[in-house]
């Protein structure tokens, strides 16, 4: 007699994995702190310490600062996904996951799409803080929620590429400190904090090459003239292209794991 | 105990693995593992039978996990053929997966959630609707002792309760067959009472259970037929008397009284029995294939007028198995 078992559902897996995700955060808020503590810290250091100097006063600074420190939040929320990825791993409850009949793919899948959480709480503190430091961006709110989808996006894309780290790497501590570092250059080395202009010269070919600086220019560029630019489409493109290449490479990884 | 999963059927699986009596519940061809220029597991071949309790016995790296790990899928085989209740492991994987559930080495549950969490999602992820999930979840907390920390965070668990919370979301769909990997291995003696008790109830209602030690006492316990594993190769293989018995039975030794008398004696003993008779100084030690020697033995020593004293009559114990047949050392 045939034992009968039900066919493999990879969206109900998915979003089983993702709610597992989700209490586990909850359990241990401290995953929070990158997504709520340091974007509110960042934006009130930077804007109160650098914001005379480089922009001549708080508010005049808050255009420029509010898409940096947006896009920064949204590189070290992706990365997060990278240790997370290497811890699960490497802890015995994937042997489970391994033996049970579920879609194989359901692990992975499902820490990528909870992130997406992590990634819209990172946008809103962001966007909201730089409101009450007295940020008024001079364009309808549907804009608005066009450069938070924007910043959505290319969180979610780059986490691909952190999560393709961490099925790489050997550990999740090694993970970490290479996604740090990534986030430190990739934020610095742009013009996310100050004008392109103000560079030396080779810096300026560095943040030139960065696409950080393309990301941060196509949101300001929305949020200054109200209209979708052709750096947005380009940095829409950019995203879609980055999926297209590391979500392929990203579950070969995870298959040969 | 019916499910309904996903529109599908799924039928009390211990039930089914009874009345499959013709079909073996694992076999295992020719497994072999290399890691590096290793072989850790080398040309393993069993069969399980349903309802059996199967013991896989070895000292610390002979290759118990390794086997394990490579017949649950967890591991992909460099050569060999898995089935379970007939299905090919590698063809029919996901088929496979279905049918047993698996308590590793290391405990396997998600550290970060709490007990209750634990099961509710692993029963998702089994196929049960949201509904089966919450009624077998709040069974298995109660069959575990665990309803009273159902909440908590695992990170205050002790190391049984750990444990049983492992056992528990493996028993959640109740396969017919389960793989337990040294499931009393860091348990205190009360929680290792219990969960023989855990797995003997299994085995009455009808599952069929495989499982690693290095207790022998564990494996004499427990387990009907049992696999010796050495160096990743099967050594002996047999019910735990059968090993037993191969050791070299029953061991007696008596002390012979007068020295002068000693070599009569030995002459006597091997008359009676077919192995050697071991002499240090006045003391004699035999290997007797059946209890029923004893009387003849003791007979004739009589008749002879031997006088014999500190006579011991030893069973032999799995510990022997173990020492003559593994090196130890891997
Ligand atoms: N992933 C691996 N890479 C390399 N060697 C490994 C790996 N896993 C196990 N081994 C080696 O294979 C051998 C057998 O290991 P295994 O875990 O199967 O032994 P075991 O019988 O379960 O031992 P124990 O009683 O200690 O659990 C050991 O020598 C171990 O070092
Ligand atoms: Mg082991």
């Amino acid at each position: 007699m045939e034992i009968q078992t039900h066919s493999g559902n990879v969206f109900m897996n998915t979003t089983t994995m993702a709610y597992r995700n989700l209490l586990k955060t909850v359990h241990n808020p401290d995953q929070f702190m990158d997504v709520i503590v340091q974007p509110v810290m960042f934006m009130l250091m930077f804007g109160y310490l650098f914001g005379g100097a480089i922009a001549g006063g708080v508010h005049a600074y808050l255009p420029t600062i509010v898409p940096g420190i947006l896009i920064q939040t949204m590189l070290s929320a992706s990365s997060g996904s990278g240790s997370q990825i290497r811890e699960d791993l490497d802890s015995g409850v994937f042997d489970r996951f391994k033996s049970l009949p579920m879609a194989h793919i359901a692990p992975l899948a499902g820490q990528l799409f909870g992130d997406i959480l992590r990634l819209i709480i990172a946008t809103i503190t962001s966007l909201t803080t730089g409101y009450l430091m007295g940020w008024r961006p001079n364009v309808d709110f549907g804009w608005i929620i066009v450069i938070g989808l924007l910043a959505i996006l290319t969180g979610w894309a780059l986490s691909w590429l952190f999560a393709l780290v961490g099925l790489l790497a050997k550990s999740a501590g090694a993970v970490q400190s290479f996604s740090l570092i990534t986030m430190l250059v990739l934020s610095f080395m742009s013009n996310a904090f100050v004008p392109l202009k103000s560079l030396t010269k080779p810096l300026q070919v560095i943040a030139h090459l960065n696409p950080v600086t393309y990301v941060i220019t196509a949101i300001r560029q929305i949020l200054a003239t109200g209209s979708w630019t052709h750096e947005a489409l380009l940095v829409l493109g950019f995203d879609i292209l980055i999926v297209a290449i590391f979500a392929p490479l990203t579950v070969w990884a995870y298959d040969r794991n | 105990m019916i499910y309904f999963v996903q529109g599908d059927l799924i039928k009390n699986k211990a039930q089914e693995g009874i009345t499959m009596t013709t079909m073996k519940a694992i076999e295992v061809s020719h497994l072999t593992k290399k890691f590096g220029n290793k072989t850790v597991v080398d040309d393993i071949s069993f069969e399980v039978q349903p309802g059996e309790v199967f013991g896989l016995l070895g000292p610390n790296g002979a290759g118990k996990t390794t086997t394990l790990r490579m017949i649950t899928t967890l591991l992909k085989a460099d050569a060999g053929q898995v089935k379970i209740f007939g299905h090919d492991t590698v063809k029919e994987g996901r088929l496979a997966r279905s049918m047993f559930g698996l308590t590793g080495q290391y405990a396997s549950v998600d550290e970060g959630l709490s007990a209750r969490q634990n099961l509710m999602i692993f029963a998702r992820l089994n196929g049960l609707s949201r509904q089966a999930a919450k009624q077998r979840t709040t069974e298995l907390l109660t069959e575990f002792s665990l309803e009273h920390s159902a909440d908590k965070a695992l990170k205050n668990f002790s190391g049984g309760m750990r444990r049983r919370l492992d056992l528990a979301v493996s028993l959640i769909t109740r396969p017919a067959l389960i793989f337990l990997d040294e499931p009393t291995t860091g348990l205190d003696p009360r929680t290792r009472t219990q969960m023989w008790t855990t797995i003997r109830q299994l085995v009455q209602q009808g599952s069929t259970v495989v499982l690693t030690t290095q207790y022998l006492d564990e494996a004499d316990a427990l387990a009907d037929r049992l696999a010796v594993i050495d160096h990743g190769k099967v050594v002996k293989m047999g019910t735990p008397a059968e090993l037993k018995q191969q050791v070299g039975g029953t061991k007696l030794a008596f002390t012979v009284n007068e020295q002068t008398e000693v070599a009569a004696a030995v002459k006597l003993l091997a008359a009676q029995v077919s192995g050697a008779v071991q002499q240090t100084g006045q003391q004699l030690r035999v290997s007797l294939k059946q209890l029923a020697q004893l009387t003849p033995i003791l007979t004739a020593l009589t008749q002879a007028k031997i006088a014999i004293s500190q006579l011991s009559v030893q069973e032999p114990s799995l510990d022997d198995v173990f020492m003559a047949l593994t090196v130890g050392k891997n």
